[in-house]
């Protein structure tokens, strides 16, 4: 706000000035020029009364001639200075004006408004770096999801893009240096509220800068990175920061999962999508299984990757690449890949799989279609870089259509979302299709087709504050079956599963009701919103809990507990 | 030759002497103390006041704030004069006059300070 001070003061010098003087000079003149009064005295204007005819004069209100008529060489003094004064106010409203069109105070207002909305950001919130496509679908589905964020990013076009995003809460935005430490310590960064940056531009460099700059400002503060080389990789690894998360290496590290075990693929795509979404349905798996040839339009990073995971998974590969690339030992044909003469040539109609993953949407597109016409039987995957395609690929329908910033963004959400889910979702992983399917039935006949939603809390006084209470008081055995029993009928079941438990260094994956839970345990929940508002009533609340836990009513206060003891002894 | 600074220092000094000007001369004694004197000062410290905004340095703070102050008590001096002047145009009465006076006097200190400051500024530049 000072600098907006600051800035107009210093142009309206020149203005300000001319006004004072020429306010000075007509002020003077009238009261200097002799007039008479209605009874025909000579007489003056005070000082004040000219102040008042040159004021109202200047400002073209024109209240006429007070307090008395004037004489003509009043009136001759007065259309002199009438000139003057127009165009000291003429000079002054021009300055003003564009002042408010000039690019300097502008951008003044705009920061001056970013830093305070920030500065009234009473809630937890993220800090967003770069707002590419990643950075705005990340920015779309916190929203979504209720969390607050900042963002900013050096191009002014996308952060008027993400303002015209319909937003359910307003986000400070603001355009300027991310690798500035000053911008991102007017992003908020040094507020205790800031949860987590979010370094997320498709420049490298920039995000190498932004981890650097939270790492030295908020030791400690969680930080996830983007990173697309293994070398920067590598070195924001080394920062120690939170997670870095690799792009192409996330996008075929989801095709090598489709392919090895695609109920697992279904179940993480359905844990992972945003609330609101359902699960796909379980289809008999169209994936092929090796051996067979798999076609990647457009060798670059993604098809890259893509390749290598194809060939680990014992396929054979081709290669159409219009700048041709070449790999030792893979056919290689160049060109785009939507002429029929080229995907004849490197075989179209023997190939069991086609990835087109270039980064133009329009062309894989065009390649998917010939393809498809070429052969219909042809498991096709698709990488979609603009959100705004979005329609278009939904119509064609590929087998399997990647969007890399919606995978950054659902990383990105699952290690932020609640604590454990992220653990949970690497342990899910790395597990077979039937484990998979199982727990994927076991959740839907619990909580439905909708997307669970999940939640974390450790069985301590901070965070179950009521539930502990009692287990203190009473050392009664609690089982997890306990925890998902509904705080206002004990005998009805919530819908919610336990998902994970972590006791010291011990994990235990999906914990049977039978397990027990100790003072100290985190566990992660999956399930519907109700269960958890309801299931926070028994960890909140002592006399709820105790009513959960065991069938007779506990005493509500003290006295009476120590009142009941004396009885019963 | 800084034509800004040039003007800038003409500004100050001018204000200063001015505010002298008016305030010279014993206390309660209308002949010497003119109204006119009072506006031209007044006029000045607000060119002067304007003039010095903007600047972010310690020393241009620091000259702003004594101009302020100045400002500040040569307009209250002004509305003194304004409500304690009698209607028929009558000269002051020697109450009046030296409360208005008394005011201008202390815009004289502060004048004094940004003469001063204006003074040790200058010094310290080494060209």
């Amino acid at each position: 706000m000072q600098d907006v001070f600051l800035i107009t003061i210093r142009r309206l010098r020149a203005p300000l000035v001319t006004i004072i003087l020429v306010f000075a000079f007509s002020t003077a003149g009238m009261t200097l020029i002799p007039g008479v009064d209605p009874s025909g005295h000579p007489w003056r204007m005070s000082i004040f009364q000219a102040f008042y005819f040159v004021t109202y004069t200047s400002t073209t209100i024109g209240f006429g001639e007070l307090p008395y008529p004037f004489t003509d060489e009043q009136r001759l003094f007065a259309t002199l200075i009438i000139y003057l004064l127009v165009i000291g106010w003429a000079f002054l409203v021009g300055s003003l004006l564009s002042l408010t069109q000039d690019k300097v105070f502008q951008q003044a207002l705009v920061s001056a408004r970013f830093r305070r909305s920030v500065a009234s950001l009473g809630e937890p919130f993220y800090l967003v770096c770069g707002l590419g496509e990643t950075g705005v679908t990340v920015s779309r589905m916190l929203d979504r999801l209720g969390f607050r964020f900042t963002a900013i990013d050096r191009d002014e076009r996308r952060v008027q893009a993400l303002e015209i995003e319909q937003l359910s809460l307003d986000a400070p935005v603001l355009a300027a240096d991310v690798r500035s430490a000053q911008t991102l310590a007017m992003a908020g960064l040094m507020k205790p509220e800031c949860k987590a940056v979010l370094a997320l531009s498709g420049d490298d460099e920039v995000n190498l800068g932004v981890a650097i700059a939270a790492c030295l400002l908020r030791p400690g503060l969680p930080v996830i990175s983007r990173a697309n080389s293994a070398g920067i990789a590598a070195s924001t690894a080394a920062l120690g920061v939170t997670r870095v998360i690799s792009p192409f290496r996330e996008f075929a590290e989801r095709v090598a999962l489709a392919m090895r075990a695609p109920d697992t693929y279904r179940l993480l795509v359905w844990l992972t999508s945003p609330p609101g979404s359902y699960l796909p349905p379980s289809q008999p798996p169209r994936i092929p299984a090796p051996p067979g040839r798999w076609i990647v339009c457009g060798y670059g990073r993604f098809g890259r990757e893509v390749g290598a995971a194809v060939q680990r998974a014992g396929f054979e590969l081709a290669i159409i690449d219009p700048s041709g690339a070449q790999e030792p030992g893979v056919r290689t044909v160049k060109g785009l890949g939507a002429g029929a003469g080229e995907l004849r040539e490197i075989g179209v109609d023997t190939a069991c799989a086609l990835f087109a993953g270039s980064d133009d949407d329009t062309a894989n597109l065009a390649v998917a279609i010939a393809a498809r016409r070429l052969n219909p039987e042809m498991f096709i995957v698709m990488r979609q870089n603009m959100l705004s395609s979005e329609v278009l690929f939904a119509r064609f329908g590929a087998d399997m259509t990647l969007a890399p910033p919606q995978i950054m963004a659902t990383e990105c959400l699952a290690l932020l979302r609640t604590p454990l889910l992220a653990q949970f979702l690497d342990l899910v992983r790395r597990k077979d299709n039937l484990w998979a399917y199982a727990l994927a039935e076991s959740l839907r006949a619990l909580v439905g087709e909708e997307a669970p939603l999940f939640w974390s809390f450790a069985i301590d006084a901070d965070e179950a504050p009521g539930l502990s209470d009692v287990m203190i008081r009473g050392k009664d055995a609690l089982l997890v079956a306990d925890l998902a029993r509904n705080a206002h009928t004990r005998d009805l079941r919530i819908a919610c599963l336990a998902v994970l438990l972590i006791r010291g260094a011990e994990t235990i994956e999906l914990p049977g009701d039978d397990v027990s839970v100790r003072l100290g345990d985190r566990l992660l929940f999956a399930g519907r919103r109700a269960a958890k508002d309801n299931q926070s009533l028994t960890l909140s609340n002592a006399n709820v809990a105790a009513y959960v836990l065991g069938d007779r009513r506990q005493a509500e206060g003290w006295i009476w507990r120590v009142f009941e003891k004396a009885v019963a002894r | 030759m800084n034509l800004e600074k040039v003007v800038f220092a003409f500004v100050i000094l001018l204000a200063a002497t001015l505010n002298f000007g008016f305030v010279y001369g014993g206390v309660d004694n209308p002949a010497h103390h003119h109204l006119w004197e009072l506006f031209a000062a007044t006029t000045v410290n607000l060119v002067a006041v304007v003039l010095k905004f903007g600047d972010r340095t310690h020393i241009g703070a620091v000259q702003q704030a004594a101009g302020l102050v100045a400002l500040l008590l040569l307009l209250a001096a002004s509305f003194a004069w304004f409500f304690l002047a009698p209607r028929d145009s009558a000269a002051l009465g020697p109450d009046a006059l030296s409360s208005i006076v008394s005011l201008a006097v202390g815009a004289l200190l502060a004048n004094g300070v940004s003469v001063v400051i204006l003074i040790v500024d200058t010094s310290i530049q080494r060209r």
